[in-house]
This record gives C-alpha cells, sequence and structure tokens, in this order.
C-alpha cells in the first residue's frame, strides 16, 4: 500500500474484516485513530500484521479507565500503536471494554511482545484478556488485591497533614 | 663562616637554651594520647572499647534504590572522601556489612527485600533513612511506595533532603559514629584534655567542639 493516504486503513480493514471498524479519527499530522469492535481485534491486527501494511511492529498496548463510561456500558478504552517498518506508518487501534466484564481477545498470537503489555493492563486495570498464554500480575506484588490505576481506586498512602489548608 | 656550607662539612646550630622548644609537639601529642589511651584502657570494658572501635569502622551495604543512590555513590567518589571516616568499604554482601543506608524510595514490592537483606546482616548493625523518601515516603503519598522505612526496619538517623548532597549523608554517618561511640571510649583527645595537656590548638577546638556536642545531648 506504498504511496498511499494512511486513511486508506480503514478501508482496507472494512474490506477484510467487515463489521470491524466503528469510527475512525484523524489527529495532527499523521496521525490516525481507528475504533474497532472488540470481537474483531484479533482478526483486525493479524490482518494488519501480514496485509498490506505489515505492521510487524506492536509499540504499545495501553488503557484508559473512563469512569462515567461512553454510554454503551463500556469503560476501559484500550489503544494498540502499531508500526510499520516498511511504509513507516503509525497506526492506533482503539478498543472499548464493558465496564462489568472487561474482557478483550489477547493478541498475544500475533505479537508476542503483546504479552507484557496485556499483563501490565490487566494489572493496573483488571482488563482481562482472552486466550493470554499467562494473564497474571506483572508490577504489583501476586497477592495485591484491586488494580491500582482504575479511577475508584483509593489512593492509599496516608493522611497528609495540612492539607486542608493548601 | 660561609653561607653555605660545603658538603660534608658539620653544621653549626644555635645553642639550645629552651629545653621545651626542642620537644617536637607532635611528639608530645602521641606520647599524650598513647599515654593515655594505655591509662583508660586498662580501666574500661571490652563493651566500650570495642563501640570505640566500631565507629570508625562502618561498612556500608551496597544498596541503592533511587536518585538518593546517586548521591550516595557520588560520596565514595575522591572529592567526598567516605574513606576518611572509615565508611567507604561498600559490601555486596549483607553479612559483611554494618551499616544498611537506605538511599530512596522503597516501593512495597521491595519492602520484604529489604527487610530481608536487613535481617542477613550481622549484628551490630545500623540503618540510616536516607533523604525524604525513605523517611516519610516523601512527595510519593500513593499505594506503591512504603510511608517510612522505619515501619520496616529500625533506623538509628534520619537524613533529610530531596536527594540529600554528600555533606548531609557524611553528617549522618558522623551522628551515627557519635551514636555507636556514645558508650565506647572518649576520644584520645578528650582525655588529653581531662589531663590537662598541651594539644594543638586546631586539635582543642576540634575537641572542645565535640564537648559541646555531647553535653548538648
Amino acid at each position: 500500500m506504498g504511496g498511499s493516504s494512511l486513511s486508506d486503513y480503514r478501508n482496507v480493514i472494512e474490506v477484510a474484516c467487515p463489521g470491524a471498524v466503528i469510527d475512525e479519527f484523524e489527529g495532527p499530522g499523521d496521525e490516525l485513530t481507528i475504533e474497532i469492535h472488540r470481537d474483531h481485534i484479533r482478526a483486525v491486527c493479524r490482518f494488519l500484521k501480514s496485509e498490506p501494511g505489515a505492521f510487524r511492529q506492536l509499540s504499545d498496548v495501553t488503557c484508559v479507565d473512563y469512569l462515567e463510561g461512553n454510554g454503551n456500558g463500556d469503560r476501559f478504552r484500550l489503544a494498540y500503536q502499531l508500526f510499520s517498518m516498511e511504509t513507516g506508518d503509525r497506526l492506533r487501534l482503539r478498543v472499548w471494554a464493558d465496564a462489568e466484564h472487561p474482557e478483550v481477545d489477547s493478541v498475544t498470537s500475533v505479537w508476542a511482545t503483546a504479552n507484557w503489555h496485556e499483563r501490565e493492563v490487566y494489572d493496573m486495570f483488571g482488563v482481562r484478556f482472552a486466550g493470554h498464554p499467562d494473564l497474571s500480575r506483572i508490577l504489583m506484588p501476586f497477592d495485591w488485591e484491586g488494580h491500582p490505576l482504575r479511577r475508584d481506586y483509593p489512593l492509599g498512602g496516608e493522611n497528609v497533614k495540612f492539607s486542608d489548608a493548601v | 663562616m660561609a653561607l653555605i656550607p660545603p658538603p660534608g662539612s658539620p653544621v653549626e646550630r644555635a645553642p639550645r637554651t629552651d629545653a621545651s622548644i626542642d620537644r617536637d609537639l607532635r611528639d608530645l601529642v602521641e606520647t599524650a594520647e598513647e599515654e593515655a589511651f594505655v591509662q583508660r584502657l586498662l580501666t574500661t570494658t571490652v563493651d566500650r572499647a570495642l563501640s570505640w572501635a566500631r565507629s570508625s569502622s562502618i561498612w556500608p551495604a551496597t544498596f541503592g534504590l533511587a536518585c538518593c543512590a546517586i548521591e550516595m555513590m557520588h560520596t565514595a567518589t575522591p572529592r567526598y572522601d567516605i574513606a576518611r571516616f572509615g565508611a567507604e568499604v561498600f559490601r555486596a554482601s549483607p553479612r559483611q556489612a554494618d551499616l544498611l543506608i537506605v538511599s530512596g524510595r522503597v516501593s512495597q514490592k521491595m519492602a520484604p527485600v529489604l527487610r530481608r537483606i536487613y535481617d542477613q546482616m550481622m549484628e551490630p548493625k545500623w540503618v540510616i533513612s536516607m533523604g525524604a523518601c525513605a523517611s516519610s515516603g516523601g512527595v510519593f503519598n500513593n499505594y506503591a511506595i512504603v510511608q517510612g522505612v522505619d515501619k520496616i526496619v529500625p533506623v538509628d538517623v534520619y537524613v533529610p533532603g530531596c536527594p540529600p548532597r554528600p555533606e548531609s549523608l557524611i553528617e549522618g554517618i558522623l551522628i551515627l559514629q557519635r551514636l555507636i561511640g556514645a558508650n565506647g571510649m572518649p576520644s584520645s583527645f578528650d582525655l588529653m584534655h581531662e589531663q590537662g595537656l598541651a594539644v594543638p590548638e586546631d586539635v582543642a577546638r576540634i575537641a572542645s567542639e565535640r564537648r559541646a556536642w555531647a553535653a548538648a545531648r
């Protein structure tokens, strides 16, 4: 797909995986974000790694906790940062996860590096990844309770004296 | 008489009129120090003698945690030279270390590791809490950081700062030395003062400062 514009990826994905694309957002510069339905995330990733852009590198998997949700019962928004070494394109996939039982298909079978990234998202946000080979905590102690980066997780520590005077 | 005598010729000296001038001040100090040391050593206890010896040979454990560890490493460099106080031998094994310098923030996950290192150290052992994070959690008042390392291990000296400069850490080690030596023998200069022996001026000043410090405690 060399030479064509970044925004063509939406059409390519829609042809390859019908019903996968929900929306797309163009950011400043060459940023393109495509929102994917979570049932199709693994198929879209497998497709993007092979054809036509050859996104062979998964740079990052992160998550944001929107406590108020998106109106559809979803709360956690995952972001997959993709990079193509052949074209130099960067693409961001966006997936919403459920509020009560957040679970998304794992893409470890597509990119091996997703293993630890998804473990970190699970550790910090409690989003589960179906099909992950070893979904365990990676940062916090194994017996830790809760997921610290959730918005409703107490900050902990100790009460700060004189904080009312700030 | 030639200004410069030829080689091999005897050197003429002025006649000695004052015997006290002839005595080297260094000899005086060393002799008095030695006498005072021997006199006091015979009447002290093994415990006090050991404390006195230990205070000048504190071996810290090699245990750097955060940015404070950079300053701790700096303390060992020639510019600050912690070797002047006998504390330069950072041991990689806690079994050979006397002092644990908690140099930085301690995360909840690191806390059991830190406690295990402390437990592995041989008695007698001391702990310096270096910096705001180790002493109180610092700016990291959250779920991940232990809010003060004294919840895990007993702390002898707290060194404030964020991070403390090497001078501050050295001051902490000096305070620890005084704490260790407090039950031990007074310094030889203190003994010389007790016995009214003449000491050089700068030595007397240092000794008077030390006595003032001890009296204030």
